[in-house]
């Protein structure tokens, strides 16, 4: 079991690598692990049978999608400062704009789809 | 026997503890969210991080010696990118049924996120720096932080405004939807995974396997297109 999630794990290493050779190789605005899930997502539509083998391995790390961000987010240690004078303004601003963009995303999906006529499933 | 203070002078600068912490403080979190019924308030994230903040304060510890253990968790964050190509793929009927609405709610969703942002922040008195900081802070960690030093906005500070900016989306988004009366489990998650990443992603995933794949999409998609426009949203801000 650990020996095949070590060659997920590898496989998911690789499209990354790849990734981000080809980000800095052809200068592209893209992060490199973003490139990756636009190769390995191609690679699943030629070879399908990959997406299959690594479902096990990808389901595990996404459903602790959320502890990958504790490191990052505990960056907040050296900006207290900031949101000392601006922390109101920042907090209005981070969320009514998230507020605004899902309003935004959600009612233009579903007008689009009804405009459409594409079937709600 | 040897003196506390000796043993915390080496534990306190080995990679060993911050990590052992970091993993200990999520874990703690996410049993709290789940003694809570799943209440998207008691949000594991936030707990965690204020946890390690509070921690870091009393102990008088930097962030870079926090980072050098807890890289190994952050490091994590580009294969789980990849892998989002997985349930990206396993949904990809549903993706093609529903093309056209994706790519109105992504330019849309993506523009409102940016500009209403900036639009909010300068009404408020914000700072350029602050602002240029702010505008990428929808789009997933690492390319917000990318985005963010390629317009010369702090990547530092603009990972705390993508933290923040998806533990909002996260605690909201369910209340807001129901708001709004929107029933479609695609338009559900693509809305919160553009808004807010990989943590409004993670909270989807939660609620429905299909939100949390169209969240995932929206998630990537934004990623894609936040790289594109922030340049020139931040040229329109500067000039």
């Amino acid at each position: 079991m650990l020996r095949i999630m070590i060659i997920h794990l590898a496989t998911l290493l690789a499209f990354q690598l790849l990734g981000e050779v080809t980000s800095r190789g052809l200068d592209l605005p893209l992060p490199g692990p973003v490139i990756g899930m636009a190769l390995l997502f191609v690679t699943c539509v030629i070879w399908p049978r990959l997406a299959e083998t690594i479902a096990p391995t990808t389901t595990v790390l996404l459903g602790h999608l959320s502890l990958l961000f504790v490191p990052a987010g505990v960056g907040v240690v050296g900006h207290l400062d900031k949101f000392g004078s601006d922390g109101a303004a920042l907090g209005v601003a981070i969320i009514g704009s998230t507020v605004v963009a899902i309003t935004v995303g959600a009612l233009t999906f579903v007008g689009l789809r009804k405009l459409t006529g594409t079937s709600h499933d | 026997m040897t003196e506390f203070a000796e043993i915390w002078t080496y534990l306190s600068t080995d990679p060993l503890l911050w990590l052992t912490l970091t993993l200990a403080a999520y874990g703690a979190g996410d049993a709290l969210f789940k003694a809570s019924g799943r209440k998207p308030m008691v949000n594991p994230v936030l707990i965690a991080v204020a946890f390690l903040a509070v921690l870091l304060q009393l102990t008088g510890t930097s962030y870079a010696t926090y980072f050098a253990g807890a890289q190994f968790v952050h490091f994590m964050l580009g294969p789980a990118t990849v892998a989002l190509a997985i349930p990206l793929y396993a949904n990809l009927n549903h993706i093609k049924k529903a093309a056209l609405p994706m790519i109105a709610a992504l330019v849309a969703g993506s523009l409102a996120a940016m500009l209403s942002a900036v639009g909010i922040g300068v009404a408020l008195g914000l700072d350029t720096n602050i602002l240029l900081a702010l505008i990428p802070k929808s789009a997933t960690a690492p390319v917000a932080l990318g985005v963010s030093e390629a317009i010369g906005g702090s990547p530092s500070l603009t990972a705390v405004f993508v933290i923040t900016t998806g533990i909002t989306g996260a605690i909201i988004a369910t209340p807001l939807l129901n708001l709004l009366r929107i029933t479609d489990w695609r338009a559900r998650g693509f809305a919160v995974g553009l808004a807010s990443h990989g943590i409004g992603t993670a909270r989807a995933f939660q609620v429905n396997e299909t939100a949390g794949a169209f969240s995932g999409v929206g998630m990537g998609l934004n990623a894609l297109l936040t790289a594109l426009i922030a340049p020139i949203i931040a040229q329109w801000l500067l000039g």
